[in-house]
């Protein structure tokens, strides 16, 4: 097992100021007071239907994300640092997929080599030279991060195509207010309530400026099998604006429009959270019945805007991940204030050599995999299933990337034995407007809840916490 | 609003309707059923019960003949019929979770507690109390879905069309108890069963819930010819035809007003409303009521189908 950096207490087993008020009220606490509170979180969550879908297991098709009532906190001074280092990113990650579909001035200077560009199937050809409203492409990014020590911050990921998970971020918020009331009053945290606010003002900002002064805004879903469905409606509620499905909408003389019961109504922003490739069965795939026929169409004319905009799988794939230290150099001229995390790009011949050599002690993903399928943890997988794992790479190296096995920090969580430190990451929300970039203090915390684990995907048994941002 | 969200609440709302229907209709058989031989006649009361709840073609494509075992597998639990009540309670929660941003909280709650609480009932009742109990619980939970959306949801397009299912949907069923049972309730000269079917008018009332509201509306021993008065003319009985017209007519104009339009749909249910404002029972009895409760179901059906095409597609 790795040393890991635990962010409640320190080396020397004192408490870190920020958790200091809350290691008071736990000690205060008697112990079945906790398991009461976590037995009533679980049932208010079932009760409001904040479930997923769990792909590949027909049996639980509605599942809860396990939710641990202890909060991870950081102070102010923690997060004004990952906040800056999460703007320059997501503007440098805009910058490049502009440039990607404009000048490919990053590719004439070497930064980033072609094939991984036009090779990629996250490369849309249909984007080249097309100008999207107020050159904005994420709108909303997820940037996974995960902290080693005190002040060292590594991406893990970036999700620039239709990121989840704001919603537990923001019920897992009502959740704690409800039920530990006694511990907001002994903290002052930052609120989150707003990201709904704020969502709807980017979206409004990017509006084509073709739309009415009050722009219709929607939100597009795949429909009520979509894993993510319940937080596409609680959005959608929020913002205050209609959830639709493909069906709904409709396009003539180059306007999206949708069905209502008083006929049809234009609509401005299509905040869709729906992959590319199921966008327009005219220019995607074919057999889509989830999008929307001749949106595409919309969009190249500029009456539309989608956010985030088609095409921006190319700045989040795994490859391209290990380019972006160059990439923020080249378009900002800063250093990277995050830390990326050394990868070896299988497709390289040495890179796969030293990969092939040091399995067991490597983390291996695939390039365009998501939510922690299909990866490798070396140091975590019997020989077995390293030599299993061997084959399958090498028949197809250019799907993988490997990185060192990062020791995420830890923080106290509530398990079958009492509190025990457990590893977790973070997923804050940056939201890319006309105006500016903003983001709600915190973001979704995902915690592994087996010991020693490091996956935190809620597919593979991980849980999310409330992420508390101090004063000061 | 979208069409798509009108189209989820308006059948949301029909299904919570028809779950309720059926419970009433299996609870007034399974008092029918237990009476001694001598008070009901010999006509198999499930039989007509399975009638009554408009699926006996569906029931006789699985079951050769219908009993209590069947017919309450059949209307309450089977997945095979999608009318019965858990189906009724899964399409609905499934329409409701279609469009949650469209209800309030207290109406997700509602019918989502009601669907987790379904399973707890399983593959069905163990024994009779249980499932009186259950046929109970199939009430409360279709009150408390109508309770929070009345007291709960703002006055607008979403409400309206959620009451249009309600109503239209009461209006079928009640129709259909009178289909099925019409020739019990014929004029006084025309009476042929006696007083044997004293128990048949009694549960009639039940299933629409209106057996105490017949004795404070008449105050008098249960006439056929009155009952079928109750149900089809009378704007005090809240499952009466006319009443549900009433109800049909009014949410159509708040939709008309809102949208600055008339259509087809308000046109026909204006229509059929002024047919039952013009008519009186010896009129109806006239002219059949058979005949009138059949022209009756297919125009209502025919408003149904003009509202999905005005506003729901």
């Amino acid at each position: 097992m790795i040393a890991a950096f635990d962010e409640m207490k320190e080396q020397n087993g004192s408490v870190r100021p920020a958790y200091g008020e809350l290691t008071r009220w736990l000690d205060e606490m008697p112990p079945d007071v906790l398991d009461y509170r976590r037995r009533e979180a679980e049932l208010i969550f079932r009760r409001i239907g904040i479930t997923f879908a769990v792909y590949g297991e027909g049996e639980a098709q509605e599942r809860l994300i396990p939710f641990d009532v202890i909060p991870r906190i950081m102070s102010g001074t923690e997060w004004r640092l990952l906040e800056k280092g999460l703007t320059q990113r997501v503007n440098a990650l805009n910058a490049f997929i502009k440039d990607i579909y404009g000048a490919r001035e990053v590719l004439r200077a070497g930064i980033v080599p072609d094939d991984l560009v036009f090779r990629n199937p996250a490369f849309r050809p249909e984007m080249s030279g097309q100008d999207v409203p107020h050159d904005i492409y994420v709108h909303v990014a997820g940037i996974d991060i995960v902290r080693v020590d005190a002040e060292t911050f590594y991406v893990l990921e970036d999700n620039a195509r239709t990121p989840s998970g704001v919603s537990y971020m923001l019920e897992n918020r009502e959740i704690m207010m409800r039920l530990f009331p006694e511990l907001f009053s002994r903290h002052r945290i930052a609120p989150v309530e707003n990201y709904p606010d704020e969502l709807l003002a980017t979206l409004k900002s990017v509006a084509p400026s073709s739309a009415s002064r009050d722009p219709n805004v929607v939100l597009l879903t795949p429909g009520v099998f979509n894993s993510a469905y319940y937080e596409h409606s609680f959005l959608a509620d929020k913002l205050g604006v209609e959830l639709v499905e493909g069906r709904d909408l409709f396009v003539k003389d180059e306007i999206v429009y949708m069905r209502t019961t008083q006929g049809p109504r234009r609509v401005d922003v299509v905040y869709r959270r729906i992959d590319d490739d199921f966008l327009d069965p005219l220019t995607f795939r074919p057999d889509s019945v989830l999008g929307v026929p001749g949106i595409m169409s919309a969009y190249v004319a500029g009456n539309v805007t989608l956010a985030n905009a088609v095409g921006t799988g190319i700045a989040d794939d795994k490859a391209v991940y290990s380019f972006t230290p160059a990439i923020v150099k080249f378009y900002l001229g800063e250093e990277p204030l995050l830390k990326t995390v050394p990868t070896w790009r299988c497709r390289e011949e040495e890179h796969l050599a030293f990969v092939l050599d040091h399995l067991h002690e490597l983390v291996v993903k695939e390039v365009h995999g998501s939510g922690g399928y299909g990866m490798l943890i070396g140091p975590a997988t019997s020989k077995v299933g390293i030599e299993q794992f061997r084959a399958k790479l090498k028949t197809s190296p250019k799907n993988f990337i490997a990185q060192p096995t990062l020791a995420l920090s830890t923080c106290p969580t509530c398990v079958e034995q009492g509190v025990a430190p457990r590893h977790v990451d973070l997923r804050p929300f940056v939201l890319t407007g006309r105006d500016r970039v903003r983001i709600v203090p915190g973001g979704l915390t995902r915690v592994a809840l087996k010991e020693g684990s490091l996956v935190v995907n809620s597919s593979q048994g991980g849980g999310t916490k409330d992420t508390w941002v101090l004063d000061g | 609003m979208l069409s798509r969200t009108a189209d989820n609440l308006y059948w949301l709302s029909r299904y919570v309707e028809r779950a309720e229907y059926l419970a009433r209709i299996l609870d007034a058989t399974q008092r029918l059923s237990a009476l001694p031989l001598a008070y009901v006649g010999t006509s198999n009361e499930w039989e007509s019960a399975v009638a009554t709840a408009g699926c006996a073609t569906a029931f006789f494509k699985l079951y050769d003949e219908a009993n209590e075992t069947n017919v309450t597998d059949f209307l309450a639990f089977s997945t095979a019929n999608s009318s019965s009540i858990r189906s009724c309670f899964e399409v609905a929660r499934g329409n409701a979770r279609a469009v949650r941003t469209a209800l309030t909280v207290e109406m997700w709650d509602a019918i989502n507690g009601t669907w987790l609480e379904l399973k707890r009932y399983g593959n069905g009742p163990t024994s009779r109390e249980e499932f009186s109990r259950f046929l109970r619980w199939v009430q409360e939970s279709s009150l408390r879905f109508d309770g929070s959306a009345y007291r709960t949801m703002l006055r607008n397009d979403a409400y309206w069309f959620s009451r249009l299912g309600v109503y239209i949907e009461r209006a079928d069923n009640t129709a259909r108890i009178l289909d099925v049972k019409y020739h019990l309730l014929l004029p006084k000269n025309e009476r042929v069963g006696g007083a044997l079917d004293y128990f048949q008018w009694a549960a009639i009332l039940r299933s629409v819930s209106a057996l105490t509201a017949y004795h404070w509306v008449y105050r008098e021993s249960l006439q056929p010819w009155l009952v079928a008065d109750l149900l089809i003319l009378r704007d005090e009985m809240p499952r009466s035809l006319a009443s549900c017209y009433e109800a049909i007519v009014r949410n159509l104009d708040s939709i008309a007003g809102a949208y600055g339009r008339q259509g087809p749909a308000q046109r026909q249910a204006r229509g059929i409303r002024t047919r039952l404002q013009n008519i009186r029972m010896d009129g109806i009895f006239q002219r059949g009521l058979h005949e009138f409760i059949g022209e009756f179901i297919v125009e209502n059906n025919r408003l149904g189908a003009l509202i999905t095409e005005q506003f729901l597609t």
